[in-house]
């Protein structure tokens, strides 16, 4: 069997060591931001991880409709396209940080892409 | 609906209710104090059935293992069968009040003898146990290492039970009840040169009088920058010692805070975060230490991330004041 995506990338200790420079670049993004206010920390970090993992293709129980339920609330209160983009951009921006190689980083946007219509709930 | 089973009873959960509240409201005493799953004094265990990850959090792995869980934060989704702690967990020790003592700022100093071994690292925090079945949590400022005995900074506050009673009441020679230790707060060694930023609001320095002194006496080489916020200078205690420890290590910084308009020679102006984060702007690679006031903590330990330091490095101990005290009586 190949190695997959997840073990390429380091598995769950790439995980722990992206989710720091993660979280970090969408707090301070004030486009972003107020979405994640008034969230505890340790929670948020904890979805912050479980966004990490899926993303880099790792072991998930989410379904497509867990995640259009987990962001309705989101999508109610304006979460729209452009909202995705600057997550998807701080997720491209901390790959590259951490020195993952350009084509393991395409194929985690390509997975993060695939959830559009989901977290947007269309 | 779930249904919590308890001593052969069963009670229906409603939506969106802890463990604790289902029970609390059928009249079974659960203790509990604040009661948003910091404190851990209502600890309890599912027999059977499965409790949500976060009626967990900061549980130590043995505790989890053996499905212990917060009966304040648990909204369960699934029948539970739950019982109080063994007696093992839960352990209470006797301690003897050898010291009684008032500090500046409301603040009364307590040495506690404990007639058995007691382990602990200092900045965790202790429950303490009245005779009536009140609990309230309370922070460790002595260090194992010199035999010093249990040293409590109990904040005397307006009309609080336990903290009056305290002030008040307690005296040298009584004897008293306290479990634990909980609480991860506290030094560990192996990065001697790293930086310790810590910042406390009132009776939130005895953790960290605990922790730079324990820091300092495991040898810790790198800069150690303590807080200590209050409005005016009444509120500051242990001035003097912390100043002479600055004396004898270099290392050792101490910056006595106030908010309020009165600013002596020798004090900073502002709040102790706000002075700390005015000083130490960039905080990649720090260890950070937050105690006292909830909003406090929750905020500087949101700025102390985005300044750079890792989440895993940031230990945050907001001393929850019982909500039961605050809500209005029935
Ligand atoms: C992890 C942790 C560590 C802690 N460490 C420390 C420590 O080291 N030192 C320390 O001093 N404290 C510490 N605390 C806080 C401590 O546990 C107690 O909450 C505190 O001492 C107050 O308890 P009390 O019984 O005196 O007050 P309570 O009786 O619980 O009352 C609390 C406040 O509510 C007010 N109140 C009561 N009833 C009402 C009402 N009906 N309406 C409006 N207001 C009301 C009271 O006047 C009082 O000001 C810590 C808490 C936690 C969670
Ligand atoms: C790139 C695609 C995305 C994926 C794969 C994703 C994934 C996830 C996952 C797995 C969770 C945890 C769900 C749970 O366990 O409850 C979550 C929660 C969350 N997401 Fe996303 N997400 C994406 C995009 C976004 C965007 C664009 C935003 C906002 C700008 C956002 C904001 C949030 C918030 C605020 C939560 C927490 C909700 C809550 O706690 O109530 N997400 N996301
Ligand atoms: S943790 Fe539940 S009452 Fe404090």
């Amino acid at each position: 069997m190949s190695t997959s995506l997840f073990e390429k990338l380091g598995g769950n200790a790439a995980v722990d060591a992206a989710v720091d420079i993660f979280y970090r670049k969408v707090l301070s993004d004030d486009r972003i931001n107020s979405f994640f206010e008034g969230v505890d920390m340790d929670k948020q970090a904890a979805k912050q991880k479980a966004f990490l993992t899926m993303a880099f293709g790792g072991p998930h129980n989410y379904t497509g409709k867990d995640m259009r339920a987990a962001h309705a609330p989101l999508v109610a209160r304006g979460l729209n396209d452009s909202h995705f983009d600057a997550v998807a951009e701080h997720l491209q921006a901390t790959l590259k940080e951490l020195n993952v190689p350009a084509e393991l980083i395409a194929e985690v946007m390509t997975i993060a892409g695939s959830t559009r219509n989901d977290v947007l709930c269309r | 609906m779930p249904r919590i089973f308890f001593e052969k009873q069963s009670y229906a959960c409603q939506d969106n209710e802890s463990v604790l509240d289902c029970l609390t409201g059928h009249g079974v005493p659960v203790p509990s104090s604040c009661r948003s799953g910091i404190c851990q004094t209502c600890l309890m265990r599912a027999v059977e059935g499965a409790v949500p990850l976060a009626a967990q959090q900061g549980l130590k792995e043995t505790l989890r293992a053996q499905n212990y869980f917060l009966a304040c934060v648990c909204k369960p989704t699934n029948d539970l069968k739950v019982s109080l702690p063994d007696a093992d967990v839960g352990a209470r020790t006797k301690v003897t009040v050898l010291a009684k003592e008032v500090l500046g700022g409301n603040i009364t100093r307590l040495r506690l003898g404990c007639t058995l071994p007691f382990d602990y690292h200092p900045g965790q925090f202790v429950q303490l146990h009245r005779d009536d079945g009140l609990v309230r949590s309370y922070s460790i400022a002595s260090l194992p290492q010199r035999e010093e005995p249990l040293e409590l900074h109990v904040r005397h506050l307006p009309d609080g039970r336990m903290s009056g009673w305290i002030h008040d009441t307690l005296k040298t020679g009584d004897t008293l009840e306290i479990s634990g230790p909980t609480g991860q707060g506290f030094y560990l060694p192996g990065q001697p040169d790293q930086g310790l930023l810590l910042i406390g609001t009132g009776s939130g320095l005895a953790p960290l009088w605990g922790i730079v002194r324990d820091a300092l006496a495991q040898g810790h080489t790198g800069p150690i920058h303590l807080y200590h916020g209050s409005r005016d200078a009444s509120g500051l205690y242990l001035i003097d010692e912390l100043r002479e420890l600055v004396e004898q290590y270099p290392n050792l910084d101490y910056t006595p805070c106030l908010s309020g308009p009165d600013i002596p020679k020798g004090f900073a102006a502002g709040r102790a975060e706000q002075v700390a984060f005015s000083h130490l702007p960039k905080l990649t690679g720090w260890r950070i230490f937050l105690c006292g006031h909830p909003t406090m903590v929750a905020a500087t330990r949101k700025k102390a991330f985005l300044s750079g330091a890792s989440m895993k490095d940031i230990y945050a101990d907001p001393f929850v004041i019982a909500t039961d005290s605050i809500k209005p009586a029935a």
